[in-house]
């Protein structure tokens, strides 16, 4: 398979998590969309590197799902800390911040 | 056999992707995400990246997406409405992403590299296996993994931090004892248990589940 249709495939799961972060409204679904996002960047980076033929694409794919671990963890752990003080689960009414 | 199996890895990762964002319980969209990260580890395969696609399934199929699922029973997978105020906004994302899309599109499809059209570089038989990548991380990028290790941590412990139980923080949870005042099942001769046969006691009862 030419390299273009990996890319295209990327760009359609990419496209389809942005517009899932920005129509959902549950904190859970939103990070599940930014897994969308990344992952949809890690084959596009996976398809270069095969087009190159080097690894270097690879390692940064690796890396890209270590930072994607550690923000799901983060993310989660805030979800908890909200649902422990009894804050509503949703991000349009979660608005102090704003101003 | 490899333009079947890219188009069957590849619609199955487009339609978890639509799953992840359509369907309304949050339990399932996980689910979906399982599915979508499953046929990316395909694709992956197909890209000769065998040590990429495995950590995929260990990694992310395996143990982020438990986390996932513990934290949607223990928040409840409630089932959300979507947004009643703001509809400006609902109609604007398809649009946005339509647009993101062609653009993506526009830039990946007619950027004129040649290579595109092509099925790749020629590699060695040992591309994208765990050797290539161990070598790779240990002389190359020794310093992203050093650095990737010390974020795992640091998140770790944040995690930990953030989602503990605070006394005086907290408006619910007010039974939150001592370390040391584990539950245990009724019948077992806990000493609340002797104080509540003796005529009760204000408040909670401590042994029962």
């Amino acid at each position: 398979m030419a390299i273009g249709w990996y890319l295209a495939v990327s760009a359609f799961v990419f496209c389809i998590g942005a517009a899932g972060v920005l129509t959902r409204r549950s904190p859970l679904v939103v990070l599940l969309c930014l897994e969308l996002m990344l992952n949809a960047g890690n084959l596009a980076l996976i398809a270069f590197s095969r087009m190159h033929g080097n690894g270097d694409g690879q390692i940064f794919a690796l890396i890209v799902m270590v930072v994607a671990a550690c923000e799901v963890t983060v993310g989660l752990g805030l979800i908890v800390a909200m649902y422990r003080r009894r804050l509503p689960i949703d991000v349009d009414r979660m608005r102090d911040l704003r101003g | 056999m490899a333009e079947v199996l890219f188009f069957v890895a590849g619609t199955g990762a487009i339609a978890g992707a639509i799953g992840v964002v359509v369907l309304r319980n949050a339990f399932y969209a996980v689910l979906a995400l399982v599915g979508h990260l499953l046929s990316l580890a395909a694709l992956f395969l197909l890209l000769r990246a065998e040590f990429v696609a495995a950590a995929q399934v260990v990694v992310y199929a395996g143990a982020v997406m438990v986390l996932y699922v513990f934290v949607v029973a223990y928040v409840g997978g409630q089932d959300e409405e979507m947004a009643t105020q703001g509809s400006g906004l609902r109609l604007a994302a398809p649009l946005f992403a339509g647009v993101l899309l062609v653009e993506l599109c526009i830039a990946t499809l007619g950027s004129g590299l040649q290579a595109i059209d092509g099925d790749g570089a020629p590699f060695d038989p040992a591309f994208g296996g765990p050797g290539q990548i161990g070598e790779l991380f240990l002389t190359k990028f020794l310093l992203p993994f050093e650095i990737a290790s010390y974020l795992l941590l640091i998140a770790a412990v944040g995690a930990v931090i953030l989602a503990r139980r605070r006394r005086g923080l907290d408006d619910g949870d007010r039974d939150d004892d001592g370390p040391l005042d584990i539950p245990r099942p009724r019948g077992t001769g806990t000493m609340a248990e002797a104080v509540d046969a003796l005529g009760g006691r204000p408040g909670k009862p401590k042994g029962g589940w």
